[in-house]
Formats: structure tokens, sequence, C-alpha cells
């Protein structure tokens, strides 16, 4: 066992340790501490489990990389993945929590009717299965690079990890593992980007300092047969690298898994504060990683521009051994690199190790390569209890019960939760061993569907009363429709053919489109038909104040 | 819980604080996605290539917003949201207390924040 795994193993174990133990102690005997934490999370440690729960093992692996080889266009993702943030506190958070129950479906049920309930348990359940697909897969990789283990295992021991947490204590053992997580992740993160920030610039604050390196790197960039790292619109047009932060921000704002995390928290102001709290500690990584993603790529293009085949840098040997790296058998010296196979480069460098080799590729020691590994961990796993919940919510909460048992007790519906929990992992974990040939590509595509179904209608089910169930029906059919559809018109998925992309708009950002075609549609259709009926008038009335009644105003009429 | 609290809707002294608060919570937000729009959809993509032209700590300006600056702002925005909120809550009374039937505790009381904030102010608007 080398050095790097001795340091891996530890570091896995410790945490694994950690997690277990804070999992026994945060148990729960009823279903609202199963569903919804009790309702009873302090704001700052849900803002952190929030950070752990959004950021998955992609923003982790793979951001950095995909920056590195996009360069400027790479802001879609770290625009797209924060900016949702600001449409969940202002538009969403405050409000479902006033309403205050356990899952999304729900309160659309509530707010429209039980057949958009259905439809939106539907699209809850697809959403989140894509996505934890490939949390698991993730998790299988950082063990099989790290501890030379089969992938099948590594995603076996992770799932039975989950396991024992996720059904012992639901939302409140998640909850707290993920604020664990968090700690481990962010420091697995920060640890490396400050050593490499201080050896190549002496300022040991990466935010600040990659800004010193962009004009080589553009310069080293350009001699190695890749476009202008800062220069825009390299990778995709103007209009689509618009259209597609913009889908990214809505899907963020309708993603099931991180708005039900607005519902743990004992208040409503508590629920804002909790957006502020995520977004500062996701801030911490997504504003690094730009900065990672640059040093690396300068270490790794100053590291091989030129060299003779036979004299490069270690961590490409260690490397190639995954097939993650490839040298071109043809070539004497690296005078092209490039993340694309099919573009014949001398070196051929995957998106999804820049990170996790940062540390080899800069030279740091042993124990913070093993650190890294178990953050990556930390963030696959997070990442994948909290969307296991939202498939065990919707399954029993809004689907089992709602239909077949409306009477159960509390005592049935903590145990049908369970259930419903173990069979999500099991079926994630076979999922996640062999992962259907479409996952990959849908995986990116589970925003798009977020965001043409779930945020107008919730979004128009706050903020419009005349809003009405056969409006919001319909926009959800239309928005998810005609993204789905273009998806598949453009993808090679399912045995279909890929057709060119129109007016330049990619199946990344058709999700823009789908959110509006859902507006429209759904303020066409509700206009024209009755309007909702006043008790759901009066509920909607009520969610937005954070009191229910009011007392004399201390203030009022400055 | 939205049983008990439509019951208890009728407020003393009419309905207008209602429309009133609800106007200012809009107004704020209106302007809050303004600049949320401006900063990312405008400084980091729409005029990219103009602002790049300025270089600032070797950052080029445009690749800055659309890396780094939009991310604060973001998060500025939503504290500047949460503070204007708290304020807006306590000026026409419907903050949450601790002895009220406030959004939903589970019996264990634990708004500490709010009530320590819960400083006397005036109608400084």
């Amino acid at each position: 066992m080398s050095e790097i795994q001795l340091w891996t193993l530890t570091f896995i174990v410790l945490s694994f340790g950690v997690y277990m133990t804070i999992a026994w102690r945060s148990r729960v005997r009823e279903t609202e501490g199963f569903y919804v934490a009790g309702h009873g999370v302090p704001t700052i440690a849900n803002g952190a489990a929030i950070g752990a729960d959004w950021m998955s093992a992609a923003s982790f692996i793979s951001m950095a990389g995909l920056i590195a080889f996009m360069g400027y266009d790479g802001g879609i993702y770290l625009m797209g993945w924060t900016g949702g943030y600001v449409l969940l506190a202002l538009l969403l958070a405050p409000y479902l929590r006033k309403w205050g129950k356990f899952t999304v479906p729900e309160f659309v049920g509530d707010r429209y009717s039980e057949l958009v309930r259905t439809i939106a348990a539907a699209a809850a359940v697809i959403v989140s299965f894509t996505y934890v697909v490939g949390q698991m897969n993730g998790g299988g990789i950082v063990f099989s690079r790290f501890l030379n283990i089969d992938i099948a295992y590594g995603v076996i021991i992770a799932a039975a990890i989950i396991f024992v947490y996720a059904v012992l204590g639901g939302m409140k053992s998640i909850t707290w593992t993920q604020v664990a997580q968090y700690t481990v992740l962010i420091i697995a993160y920060l640890i490396p980007a400050v050593a490499v920030a201080q050896v190549m610039t002496g300022i040991p604050i990466p935010q600040v300092s990659f800004g010193q390196i962009l004009d080589e790197l553009n310069t080293l960039s350009v001699q190695l047969g890749l476009d202008i790292y800062t220069d825009p619109f390299s990778t995709r047009p103007m209009v689509d690298i618009f259209l597609v932060t913009m889908a990214l921000m809505i899907g963020t704002a309708g993603l099931p898994h991180v708005i039900i995390r607005f519902y743990t928290t004992k208040t409503v102001r508590g629920s804002r504060y909790s957006a502020f709290w995520a977004l500062f500690f996701i801030a911490l990584l997504y504003t690094t990683a730009p900065a990672v993603g640059a040093f690396t790529k300068f270490n790794l293009l100053d590291g091989v521009n030129g060299t003779p085949t036979d004299a490069l840098p270690n961590w490409v040997d260690n490397w190639m051994a995954t097939g993650l790296v490839t040298v071109n058998e043809n070539a004497d010296a690296i005078n092209s690199v490039s993340n694309d196979p099919a573009a014949g480069a001398d070196l051929t460098v995957n998106n999804d190790i820049l990170v996790l080799a940062s540390p080899e590729i800069a030279g740091l020691p042993a124990p913070v390569v093993g650190l890294v590994a178990a953050g990556g961990m930390a963030a696959a796993m997070s990442t994948a209890a909290g969307l296991l919940l939202v498939i065990s919510s919707s399954v029993s909460h809004d689907f089992y019960f709602r239909r077949f048992r409306r009477n159960a007790g509390d005592a049935e519906r903590l145990m049908v939760g369970r259930i419903a929990m173990a069979g999500a992992i099991i079926v994630a974990m076979i999922a996640g061993i062999n992962p259907p040939a479409f996952v990959a590509q849908v995986v990116a595509f589970a925003f798009g569907m977020a965001a043409a179904s779930f945020f107008p209608a919730i979004v128009l089910g706050i903020f419009w009363k005349r809003c009405n169930a056969i409006g919001a029906a319909s926009g959800m059919i239309a928005g998810l429709t005609l993204t789905i559809s273009y998806m598949l018109y453009t993808l090679e998925v399912f045995g279909l053919q890929a057709n060119d992309h129109i007016l330049g708009v990619s199946p990344e950002g058709i999700g823009t489109i789908g959110a509006l075609t859902n507006f429209v549609v759904t303020i066409a259709v509700s206009k024209m038909t009755a309007p909702p009926s006043r008790h759901i008038t009066e509920m909607v009335e009520s969610i937005r104040y954070p009191a229910a009644r009011r007392r004399e105003p201390t203030g009022a009429g400055g | 819980m939205a049983e008990t609290e439509e019951k208890s809707l009728g407020p003393p002294g009419g309905d207008d604080w209602r429309r009133e608060y609800w106007r200012k919570n809009l107004r704020l937000m209106v302007v809050l996605l303004a600049i949320w729009f401006s900063v990312s959809f405008g400084c980091g993509i729409l005029f990219v290539e103009q602002l790049n032209q300025i270089t600032i700590a070797g950052f080029p300006l445009g690749f800055w917003f659309a890396q780094q600056g939009s991310i604060y702002v973001f998060l500025l925005l939503i504290l500047v949201y949460c503070l204007f909120m708290d304020r807006l809550d306590r000026e026409y009374g419907v903050e949450e207390r601790e002895d009220g039937p406030s959004g939903g505790g589970t019996g264990s009381v634990g708004e500490a924040r709010a009530a320590e904030s819960t400083t006397k102010e005036g109608g400084e608007s």
C-alpha cells in the first residue's frame, strides 16, 4: 500500500466514523423528524447542510476541470449554480417555509390539485433519480482511484453508509451529517488551493491571486493549441451562454432536494437567513474553483509544454493507469493538449481528474491527496442522501399515503418512509454500479426539467392568486414537453439521432425557453378558466406574512 | 397550521397594511432582482467583451464578473434582502414571536435570534 493510499484510507475511515456517530446521536422516532428534521435546524447549520447537499461530486471533482478547459465560458456553472439562490431567497424560501409541510409536490397539491401533485411527485422522482445515479458512480470513482478497489465495491460501501444514517434518522441525521460533510469537503478543497496559490504567487488567497497568472496562461494556451483562457464565447455563442446560465439558475431554484431544505428551519426568518448562509458556504468553494482551474491548468501546461514524452512528470504516469490521461503514441514531445479525445492532441486529459490530481500536479504531500479523496466522498455522499430523501418522501408521502392509506398513523408513516428510503438506496446502488447509458447525458439536463416544471408553478402559485389548477397543469406539461422534446431532438439518447441546434440553443439552455413557455401557458390558461376557490386565495394570502397575527406595529406609517 | 391561521386573519385596522406590506416587499424584490440581472447577465455576459478591455489586478473585468464578482454580488443581495425584510416585518408587526403561534415551531421554542434583535426602532423609512 502506497503512502497516498494509506492516508486516503485513514481520512476516509475517520470521516465515515464521524458520520456514523452523528447519525446514531440524531436518530428519530416521528415522521416530522424524518422528513423535515422537526422544523428545528439552526440557521447556520442549515446553511452548511444545504451547501453539502448542493455541492455534488460534480461540483467537487469535475467543475474546476471543466472551467480549466472552458476558460471564461466556465462562468456559466459559476453564475448558474449560485445565482439560483437569489431566486430561492427572494421568491420561494420564506413563503414555502410559512406554508410549512413536508414535500414540494405537497405544496403544489394544496395550492392547485391532486392531479398536479401527482405530476409533480413523478417529476421529483425522475429528476432526483437521474441525479443520484451520478453521485453513486462518482463515489465509486474516488474509491477505485485512491484505494485501487473495484468501482462496484466503492459504490456498495458508500451506499451502506448512507443506508445506515438515512434510514435511521431521515432528514435529521442527513442534515447533521451534511454539516460534518461540508466541513470535510471545504477543508479538502481549500487547503490545496491555498497552498498552490501561496507557492505560485506568494498570496495565499486563491480568489485574488489567480489574476496574476492569467496573462501567462493565455500565452501558454495559445502555444499549445487551446483557446485564449479569458476570451468569452470560444465554446458557445453568447445567446447560448445566456440561456444556459439562466436555465441553471432557474433549475437550481426548482430542484426539490434544495427547496425542501428551507422547510427544516424554525422560522420564516430563519429560512431567509438559511439562503444567505447556504450561498455563503457554497461561495467559499465556487469562488475558489475558478482559481483551482486556472492554477492547475497553468501547472499542467507549464509542466508538459515541449517536454519529451519519455520525461513527463510523475502524475501523468499515475493517472494513465485510470485511462483518464492519455499520451499520443506518435508524439515525441508534448506540443498540444486537449480534453477531447477526438482532437488527436499529443496529451489528452479528462476534465474529471483536475481537482483530484491537482495536489499531485502541484507536488503537494500525500496527506493532502488523501484529504481530497475524503472530500470527494463527502461531496458525493451528502448529495446522494439529500436526493434519496426526496425520492423516498415523494413515493411514500405524496403517492402511497395520498392514494392508498390516507388515514395511516404516525408509526406506519415513519415505517413506510424508512422502507421507501431503503428501497431507493438499493435501486440507486444497482444503477450506480451499472449506470444506464443515458444517465451521464441526462444528469446535466435535470436542471432544464426542473426549470421548466417546478419553478414557474411555485412562483405563480405564490405571487399570482388568480393562477389556477388547470393553468398550472397545462403550463407544466407544455414546459416539460417542449424541453424534453428539444433534448431528444438534439441529443443522441435512446438510439435517436442528434440534430443540429436551432438558433445556437444547446439542450442545456432549452430549460429557459421551457420555463418561459410554462409561464406564458399557465397565465393564458388561468385567464381563460375560472379563478381558484376562496379557500385557496386565503391560503396564498396567509403565506405572504411571516406571523399568524398582527401585533400593534412599532413604526408603521413612516 | 394553515387552518388555525385563517380564522385569526381579521387584522386590527383593516386590510390596508397588508397591501402596503406586500407592495413594499415586491418593490424591494424587483430592485434586487434588477441588480441580480444586470450584474450577472449584463456585466458577466452581454457586455463582457467591452468590460474585458479593462484589466484590474490581472483580471479582465468582464471575466472577473463572470467568475468572481457576480457571486459576491449575489451574496450581498440576499443579505440585504434578509435585513430589509427583518425591518419590514417589525415595522408591520408581523415578525415571528416566541409565544405566538408563529410559523410552525414544534413546541421547542428557540427563536433567540428573533427576540434579541427586537430593539425599539421607529419608522426609519
